[in-house]
């Protein structure tokens, strides 16, 4: 609401001469409105599940490196008495903890009923997002569930655009031209990212053919010695029994 | 202000998003996930199973009402299309209770409505130029190169985990059989020996 506020004073104080200075002003209005909504944006409800209190959620997220992630999420808890879903305590919150592909945790850290975590990858690969409730005390989710909203928003999807067009001061097409840059170089990210996939794949596929081949040779000789042993173990025992 | 409030408001319910999550479902596991949708909204729901046995889970989509959308016994991948025909909380549940020790990933990927627009409706109302329509049908374009993308990272992360699991098979049975091989030689010879030792005490006693 302060922002509302804000805006209805530049509307007042811009006093527009010219048609172009108009739409000028109507530009960064039309702007600052996308900024105000993209605010809206992070506190309306999206997907969400229930967690137990113990229980930890996890979620994989492969993705290329040098590649931003930002994760929103809000609980709610169920009040037995209203029979209905409302914001969680003040004491109850979620830590969140992700790692990496080499199982190094990149971020581990508790946030409150309603948070926003941000990291970026620096090695590609499958990263882990945890979640679980700080809570210890049965008595705050009386047997019931922790009503998570979760929103995960990876590479292109992170830029706020709003704040880009503000900030470099772009036109429409210069900012619809930005997100397909952006889009692009994300598709470009993660073609090299498959490249290096697939040669571990090549890899791991070399190494099984030759382990399949050298485990063949090494069996057949260790049948034949074993064969001869076996025999000449066998007649030396007759031998000495005097039954050969 | 008044004409600010009423633009904000016609974008403010009904807000669009996709959600798209990598998660592991545990054997006997169900989870499911909720999305509260207007009515009119055209959703799309895509899942795929990762990693896991058979590459196989059961998906069952209701509506508010209880009403099963859709409903599939082990797929490994499918794409669902629906138009919300009522206000309310839609559910959609993955189960891999069929199975009984192997833990699944499954992605799935839940569009609600089309992409919020760069900037807000003020702009629809005046019809876009040539360039700007040509901007929009490339971002069409590379969202769905995206999504191909996607799909085939899954399939590829598929066929890799396969091959890495064939690979330590392979190593274990090598040193097992080996090690069967010996245990099972020397065995027999021990047992043969045995054999001919009994039979030697038992004729003497015959003798005398």
């Amino acid at each position: 609401m302060g922002y509302v506020a804000l805006e209805s004073l530049r509307m007042r104080s811009a006093r527009p001469t010219g048609s172009v200075q108009m739409a000028a002003v109507r530009m960064q209005f039309t702007l600052y409105l996308v900024f105000l909504l993209n605010i809206y944006n992070s506190f309306v409800s999206s997907l969400y599940f229930h967690i137990g209190e113990t229980e930890k959620k996890c979620f994989i997220e492969e993705i290329p490196d040098e590649t931003m992630i930002i994760g929103n999420y809000r609980t709610q808890l169920y009040d037995k008495q209203r029979e209905e879903y409302l914001p969680a305590t003040q004491g109850l919150g979620m830590f969140v903890e992700v790692k990496d592909p080499d199982e190094k945790v990149i971020l581990s850290r508790q946030y409150g009923s309603e948070g926003r975590f941000i990291f970026t990858s620096h090695t590609p690969g499958e990263h882990q997002i945890c979640l679980h409730s700080n809570s210890s005390k049965f008595a705050l989710f009386a047997g019931g569930m922790l009503r998570v909203h979760l929103d995960i928003q990876v590479g292109e999807h992170t830029n706020n655009y709003a704040e880009i067009a503000a900030k470099d001061k772009l036109t429409e097409l210069q900012l619809r031209v930005r997100q397909l840059m952006e889009q692009v170089d994300q598709i470009q990210k993660e073609q090299n990212y498959q490249r290096y996939r697939e040669e571990r794949f090549r890899q791991t596929s070399e190494s099984t053919n030759q382990r399949v081949l050298w485990w063949s040779i090494v069996q057949t000789l260790i049948l034949v010695a074993i064969g001869f042993w076996q025999m000449r173990h066998l007649k030396s025992f007759f031998e000495a029994k005097k039954l050969v | 202000m008044a004409w600010f409030l009423l633009l904000c408001a016609p974008l403010m319910f009904g807000w669009i998003r996709a959600s798209e999550l990598t998660f592991e479902l545990p054997d006997n596991a169900k989870q499911c996930f909720y999305e509260d949708i207007t009515i009119g909204t055209k959703c799309t729901l895509e899942f795929q199973v990762v990693t896991g046995g058979h590459y196989d889970v059961d998906c069952r989509l209701e509506d508010p009402d209880g009403t099963v959308l859709y409903k599939e016994m082990k797929k490994q991948y499918d794409s669902f299309t629906f138009t919300a025909s009522r206000n309310g909380t839609f559910k959609f549940c993955f189960s891999n209770e069929f199975s009984t020790f192997t833990h699944k990933t499954v992605y799935f990927d839940f569009q609600v409505g089309d992409d919020p627009p760069l900037f807000p409706s003020e702009n629809r109302v005046t019809a876009l130029t040539q360039m700007e329509s040509a901007c929009v049908s490339i971002h069409e374009a590379l969202k769905s190169v995206i999504d191909y993308q996607t799909h085939f990272r899954l399939r590829e992360a598929q066929g890799r985990s396969r091959a890495e699991d064939l690979n330590t098979r392979v190593a274990f049975w090598s040193i097992g059989e080996a090690f069967i091989l010996l245990v099972v030689s020397i065995s027999q010879v021990l047992l043969l020996r045995s054999f001919f030792s009994d039979k030697k005490t038992t004729t003497t006693r015959m003798g005398s």
